[in-house]
């Protein structure tokens, strides 16, 4: 098997890729549940923010990091040329 | 339904893959479009006079029957096609399937009734059941896709060289697998007794004929297929009554986006009843009753013989009073189950003490709903520490059932059977997108019913409550009860007693909606429980046939084989979790929802840490992952039996509880999941590094394609 200078570099992409939507991750989850209490003051749209982060804000952020995550990583795949070949 | 068989043919060959996705897209439409109809037609025949449970039983064997009829259309003997479904379902076909899979009657039935009784602190469930995608998208699906054998034990195995790390898998796999079944199959016998009035056994095992006839036929590929045809009814039977609530209560047909309304009216609505006159006399009437048990508790005996005397004196008055014959009856019944020993007189006393103290809350005990967390950050020590915990706990059962969804094999499992890497990738966002549709409907729906009872319950006279209160109370006292506790002929929220699992399945009727629409309710939260245990009980199979027999004990066995052993396990396995969840049903001993957080913080510091290490450290050992995987297990069920109650009578444990900074026993893989991590690094640096192969076998599973590459596939 042949690992090369690009499979290096397309792993090193991917580390940072996963490191940064991990991070978003969570903020998202912990951080805005750490100061739960002091969000709830805040009205957005009728909710108090940290209820609705948590009904519906965390998972739309959720969502939104995983489509990101396959559509980023499908084309690093292209890029480096790791992708699959089509059967 | 005939249009099922194509997808049922033999393995597709390359590049057939497009033409495969239209057929499925046509077949799926042509089913929703049935469904429809079908409902339509049931709810003309509800018009024209049938009645109810008829339409219950319809509703049961119908979906039951369909189920049956995809796995005898499916049925297979293929070993990639048992196992993983000949790897060729498409993207979006395997969100649905996982969706399915995933969604059990914990989601169904019991999410939104926890919401509607713990407001905020129930949104745990909803992030933590859904963020664990993400851990799943980037740190194991495409990776596993790449590796693509069987199950997870395989991954263990081949990664780190040998048996002993497949044992440790496959025992892990099976504990988790089983606890989660035992409660599916509960839930199934729970929808089936209340659909159609069967006895709870029998429909245990109504219920067990439908997930069988489909695994036990078809395996993986079976399963797959119905779990997309129970993915659609049961997202359309969990829309359709909150929908209506909605257009009821806010003239708006898309209940998420308008609910937030609804929420601040219940906050202010609960303000009202929080200081309402006739709620604290209920209220006071509770603890009257609790004191009373307390001071019965200080001399058992000399209560016991006062009661005697009570309950034998209003009988004689009666008798002497010629009072009507159903009265003295009553009297009699109540003389009659007294308790006998001091020891069950002291369990009655307690029961009714902690009962009581539960209701002499305001709000019947139900914290506010957008109230978050309890205590008080900025109040006295005390109330700064019940603050503190309660958020670490909130933080903690997030934690666990995330990392609990990234570790569970059943789901694990479902990210084989996509042709390539690329479509694992994307068809981890579909099944995060099919299970977000109902998971940020269930807190709306919560909203929706409490507005409802808040406002539109409490304060009506007594003989003007709803039917479906009375109609509830008969199917289940324990689950809904009401009765006027200050005699004012007029229902407070504290009258109220009512249980998490009735929420959803009662809202068609709170929505004053026809039955068949809680007909097809009742089938969806079926077709939940059904699709998980159906993903539960194949892989507990698996794990036996392919893991233990095949890889560990005989390696040379036939494939047909292998896939008849897997079946006459699957028999076994149902069996034996369709008696447990009987035993469970009739000593009402375990708490259900405990039984499914359990197995997430077992898989969550059973798994994950070797699973993740495995694939991003290359120098994690093959002994470091077993001492991992067994000390977070190890330390995640050391914590449960120690210090929860259930647990703790089933291991004999004597010790007084020791709660760990205050975090609950349902949490215990926040302890587990970083001590398996720990050991594992620990261990691996004081180890030799890894064998070439295994390095080689780690950069294999990095990248989708490699020049050179060696090949791990099996077939």
């Amino acid at each position: 098997m042949e690992v090369t200078e690009i499979h290096r570099r397309y792993w090193q992409k991917t580390l940072r890729l996963t490191a940064v939507l991990l991070a978003i991750w969570f903020v998202v989850t912990y951080v805005m549940a750490f100061f739960a209490r002091d969000l709830a003051s805040i009205n957005f749209f009728g909710w108090p923010l940290s209820f609705y982060i948590g009904a519906q804000g965390a998972l739309i952020v959720y969502c939104l990091i995983i489509w990101y995550y396959a559509k980023r990583m499908n084309e690093l795949d292209a890029e480096h040329g790791v992708a699959e070949e089509e059967e | 339904m005939a249009g099922l068989a194509p997808e049922a043919g033999g393995a597709a060959p390359a590049g057939s893959n497009k033409a495969f996705k239209q057929q499925l897209n046509k077949v799926y439409s042509w089913y929703t479009g049935g469904f429809l109809v079908f409902i339509v037609l049931l709810a003309i025949l509800e018009q024209m006079g049938l009645p109810r449970n008829y339409i219950g039983f319809i509703f049961l064997l119908a979906t039951i029957l369909l189920y049956g009829g995809i796995g005898v259309m499916s049925r297979t003997n293929d070993a990639s096609e048992y196992y993983v479904a000949g790897r060729r379902v498409p993207a979006v076909y395997n969100g649905m399937a996982t969706g399915a899979d995933w969604m059990s009657a914990a989601s169904f039935i019991g999410m939104a009734g926890t919401l509607y009784l713990t407001g905020y602190g129930g949104l745990a469930f909803i992030m933590g059941w859904t963020g664990g995608y993400c851990l799943v998208a980037l740190f194991l699906a495409p990776y596993l896709r790449k590796f693509g054998q069987f199950t997870i034990p395989d991954f263990l195995g081949a990664r780190y060289g040998g048996n002993l790390a497949r044992l440790v898998g496959i025992i892990i796999a099976i504990v988790c697998s089983f606890v989660y079944v035992v409660a599916q199959i509960y839930g199934v016998g729970l929808i089936t007794t209340r659909l159609t009035g069967v006895d709870f056994g029998l429909g245990i095992f109504l219920g067990l004929g439908g997930i069988l006839v489909c695994s036990f036929l078809g395996g993986m590929r079976a399963v797959t297929w119905t779990q997309v045809a129970q993915y659609i009814i049961l997202i359309i039977a969990y829309l359709i009554p909150v929908i209506w609530l909605s257009v009821k209560q806010t003239g708006v047909p898309v209940p998420q986006v308008i609910y937030g309304q609804q929420l601040a009216k219940v906050t202010e609505r609960e303000k009202q009843l929080r200081e309402d006159p006739k709620e604290k006399e209920v209220i006071a009437i509770f603890k009257a009753r609790a004191d009373a048990a307390t001071e019965k508790l200080k001399d058992v005996p000399a209560a016991m013989s006062a009661d005697k005397q009570a309950a034998e004196k209003k009988l004689a008055d009666l008798n002497e009073a010629n009072a009507p014959a159903a009265d003295i009856q009553a009297a009699q019944k109540a003389l009659d189950a007294l308790p006998a020993t001091e020891a069950d007189a002291k369990k009655a006393y307690t029961a009714a003490k902690t009962s009581n103290e539960a209701r002499a809350r305001p709000l019947a005990g139900m914290p506010g709903h957008a109230t978050v967390y309890a205590g008080d950050p900025n109040g006295d020590a005390k109330a700064q520490k019940t603050f503190n915990e309660s958020r670490l706990n909130f933080m903690a059962l997030v934690f666990c059932l995330m990392v609990g969804t990234a570790a569970l094999p059943h789901i694990l499992m479902r990210y084989y059977t996509t042709p390539s890497v690329k479509e694992a990738r994307e068809s981890v966002t579909w099944s995060l997108f099919f299970i977000f549709l109902l998971y940020f409907t269930a807190p709306a729906l919560a909203v929706l019913v409490k507005y409802e009872v808040l406002n539109n319950l409490v304060g009506l006279p007594f003989d003007k409550l709803p039917v479906w209160i009375g109609n509830w109370a008969k199917v289940d006292p324990t689950l809904l009860s009401v009765a006027d506790i200050n005699k004012d002929n007029i229902f407070q929220l504290g009258e109220l007693r009512i249980g998490g699992d009735i929420i959803v399945l009662a809202t068609p009727e709170i929505g004053g909606l026809p039955y068949v629409i809680s007909g097809m309710v009742a089938a969806g939260g079926l077709a939940a429980a059904l699709s998980t245990a159906d993903g539960l009980l194949l892989t507990i199979a698996n794990a036996l046939s392919h893991d233990l027999y095949y890889k560990m004990i005989d390696p040379n066995a036939s494939t047909a084989r292998r896939v008849s052993i897997s079946k006459a396990l699957l028999l076994v396995v149902a069996l034996a979790a369709a008696y447990t969840a009987y035993t469970v049903y009739v000593t009402k001993q375990a708490d259900i929802l405990f039984l499914v957080s359990a197995a997430f913080s077992f898989a969550a510091a059973g798994f994950f840490p070797a699973l993740v290490l495995g694939i991003f450290w290359k120098r994690a050992t093959s002994a470091g992952a077993v001492l991992g995987m067994i000390a977070g297990f190890g330390v995640t069920l050391y914590y449960m039996a120690t210090n929860h109650a259930w647990m703790r009578t089933i291991f004999g444990v004597t010790q007084p509880v020791d709660l760990w900074y205050g975090v609950l026993p349902i949490s215990a893989g926040l302890f587990g999941v970083p001590v398996g991590f720990a050991v594992i690094i620990l261990v691996s640096l004081f180890t030799p590094a890894p064998k070439a192969e295994i390095q080689e076998l780690i950069e294999h599973v990095r990248y989708p394609r490699i020049t050179g590459d060696i090949n791990t596939q099996a077939t």
